[in-house]
């Protein structure tokens, strides 16, 4: 079988006094969704920013398809082809839609930057994302909540990532946008790309996961396959609640 | 009633007071027409505008004083003298964009003239190697600067203002033997701000290459545009734009042959403001710039080597203030201790960005309306000095247009209504 797209092991991460993780395991393979589920404060946020090489881990070892990689900076994992959704989108606000959405990643002609061709492309990107497509020239800052997440997925998906990290990326969605998105990831998915969502509904979570990896107190907590497992069991999960059986029977 | 104007019907946001107020249709009508300008604007210009709006007073207000203000001697000597305190200007604004300030700026811009005096004239290094080794000086510091501030996140007030004085005595001490260093009058330096193409087609052909170029360049844009599918402004605009432009480019072109012609300094600092402005807006690099100043972690996580950018951007400002220095020593024909020493270079260049519209809270700015910041301060220390005002009033309304200046930007950037809690 082929090693994981992703594999982390023993991932630890400090803010000063705060352990925010702690040993964490974590594996997502080409082709699969994996949600991440946890309690407010359980560490779902500072395992992406360390994924996505915002905030270094401290210990532990990062496996990139079966090769040991070192993430230090978010251009680092940009290499590798992980593209990722922050819980705050992340976005320049003084910058519009286009320049979000090509920052750091320019498409040039003669030197200089082709504003056709990014302004285009951008509008096809939303345009096949389908959740609306909001005036890409106007500054990010002056964009409604739906629009800058709107930006911030077309700006995930540009450059075909292997790896899509999303942090709470239906948050300000309505009902049909959030089916939408989940018609893209499942798109997405089917074409062999790896998914990490974090997630509060546990609607969402058993509509798109195939696997939701739970976060306790900055550590592992389980994962289940979410076609066999109750919902009540990954919530007792989410709050300590029950015992770690089945992490024990689906981690290996 | 419906608002009429030329713009595209149904687009027109109605900003007046409701139907059938007390308002009289031809201040409607303005009032419609204002709007649709307005909203033709690019941000850029638009925070642009309080400042040519200031020019039109500062020049009317002088004139009505003095009838020599607009005279074309005058005029053509404020663009002379514009070339230093501009170039400095548009190195800041790099800074100010991305949210840090560089107030070293005034005493780098003396160093430079020092170090380029002092190795040429009394050293007798060739005039080439001097001035080369003048910019080197002024981009070191910057980037010495801009490091600390980078890695060491020590905030870029502290660093530079330790500069400001650290390069000030470096230029004193260069400076000691005699205290003012005359440069060779017949050097390239020296040439600068002293040579004039007289011939009156020089003027006039720049101008009609500056509105043939920029015709060009919006009509291969809209064609492009066109063919990509993606919205693309109204010919007219160009059009309009055009006219414009060609209106400002030959009044100039002919008010400077009625002196001396184009002076070099002029035409090379057109052409660095032209360079800077297609770096800042049209390159990566000056996106990468622009991206920094947005508030938050964007730039960073859009993997942009944010240390990098930072440091070039005070190297950026420390080169161009050696520029400006230069210029300042040709314009003076010497090196002088009190050149830059005074603070009144660092406030003016600092106005000129601002009054530009270019935000001290980083994110906002662009190079050609320093251009006119630039232009209103030199028009009012040129109308003070014709005026004979004292070095106290002058000081008093440097800093009275600064004052005001920042307001202005602050009030923009936060509207008060939004710092009430």
């Amino acid at each position: 079988m082929a090693p994981p797209l992703l594999a982390l092991r023993g991932v630890c991460k400090r803010y000063g006094a705060v352990r925010a993780l702690v040993d964490v395991d974590l594996e997502i393979r080409a082709g699969e969704v994996v949600a991440l589920v946890g309690e407010n404060a359980a560490g779902k946020s500072t395992l992406v920013k360390v994924i996505s090489g915002v905030d270094a881990a401290d210990r532990g070892m990062i496996a990139w398809q079966g090769r040991t990689v070192r993430i230090g900076r978010p251009y680092d994992a940009q290499t590798l082809g992980i593209a990722t959704v922050y819980q705050d989108l992340s976005l320049c606000e003084n910058l519009d839609g286009v320049g979000n959405v090509f920052l750091g990643r320019e498409i040039h002609r003669l030197g200089i930057l082709d504003e056709v061709e990014m302004e285009r492309r951008t509008l096809e990107l939303m345009d096949t994302l389908g959740l609306g497509t909001p005036d890409v020239r106007a500054p990010v800052a002056s964009l409604s909540g739906v629009q800058r997440q709107t930006v911030a997925i077309s700006r995930s998906l540009l450059g075909e990532p292997r790896l899509l990290l999303l942090d709470e990326p239906t948050a300000s969605l309505g009902l049909d946008q959030i089916a939408r998105l989940f018609d893209v990831i499942e798109h997405l998915r089917d074409g062999g790309l790896g998914v990490l969502l974090i997630s509060h509904n546990m609607g969402d979570i058993k509509a798109i996961a195939d696997q939701v990896a739970v976060l306790r107190l900055g550590r592992n907590n389980g994962v289940f396959d979410v076609n066999t497992t109750s919902q009540e069991q990954i919530t007792s999960a989410v709050i300590g609640a029950s015992d770690n059986a089945m992490a024990h029977r689906t981690t290996m | 009633m419906a608002v009429s104007g030329p713009g595209t019907p149904g687009t027109v946001r109605s900003t007046g007071p409701p139907a059938g107020g007390p308002v009289p249709a031809g201040a409607r009508r303005i009032k419609a027409y204002a709007d649709v300008v307005w909203r033709r604007l690019r941000p850029g210009e638009r925070s642009a505008l309080p400042v040519v709006l200031g020019l039109v007073v500062v020049w009317a207000v002088f004139q009505s004083q003095n009838g020599n203000f607009l005279s074309p001697r005058n005029l053509s000597n404020i663009s002379v003298d514009l070339v230093s305190t501009g170039m400095i200007a548009a190195g800041l604004i790099f800074v100010l964009v991305i949210g840090e300030i560089d107030l070293s700026v005034g005493s780098l811009s003396g160093l430079a003239g020092a170090v380029y005096a002092a190795l040429n004239v009394s050293h007798g290094v060739p005039e080439w190697l001097a001035v080369l080794l003048a910019l080197a000086s002024g981009a070191a510091a910057g980037a010495l600067q801009g490091f600390f501030v980078a890695r060491a996140r020590v905030p870029s007030y502290a660093i530079t203002l330790a500069g400001l004085l650290a390069w000030n005595g470096l230029m004193l001490y260069l400076l000691s033997p005699t205290g003012t260093i005359d440069i060779n009058d017949n050097g390239f330096v020296a040439s600068l701000t002293d040579h004039y193409f007289s011939d009156v087609w020089v003027a006039y052909g720049l101008a009609t290459l500056g509105t043939a170029g920029y015709v060009l360049t919006a009509h291969l844009r809209v064609r492009r545009r066109k063919a990509a599918g993606v919205p693309h402004q109204p010919l007219t605009e160009i059009w309009v734009r055009a006219a414009l432009l060609a209106g400002l480019a030959f009044t100039a072109a002919w008010m400077l042959n009625r002196f001396q012609g184009v002076p070099l300094a002029l035409l090379i600092f057109l052409i660095v403001v032209a360079g800077l402005d297609y770096v800042l807006r049209r390159t990566s690099y000056g996106r990468m710039v622009i991206a920094l100043g947005g508030k938050g972690e964007g730039a960073r996580r859009a993997g942009i080597d944010v240390l990098r950018v930072r440091v070039s951007v005070f190297m950026m400002s420390g080169t161009l203030a050696a520029v400006g220095g230069l210029f300042m020593t040709s314009r003076l024909v010497s090196a002088s201790q009190a050149t830059g020493s005074d603070g009144q270079v660092l406030i003016n260049a600092v106005a000129a960005a601002v009054l530009g519209g270019t935000s001290l809270f980083g994110g906002r700015g662009t190079i050609w309306s320093a251009l006119f910041g630039v232009l209103v301060i030199e028009s009012i220390a040129s109308g003070m000095a014709l005026l004979g005002a004292g070095q106290p009033l002058q000081f008093v309304i440097t800093g009275g247009v600064l004052f005001v200046a920042v307001v202005i930007d602050s009030l923009l950037h936060h509207p008060p209504a939004r710092n009430r809690a």
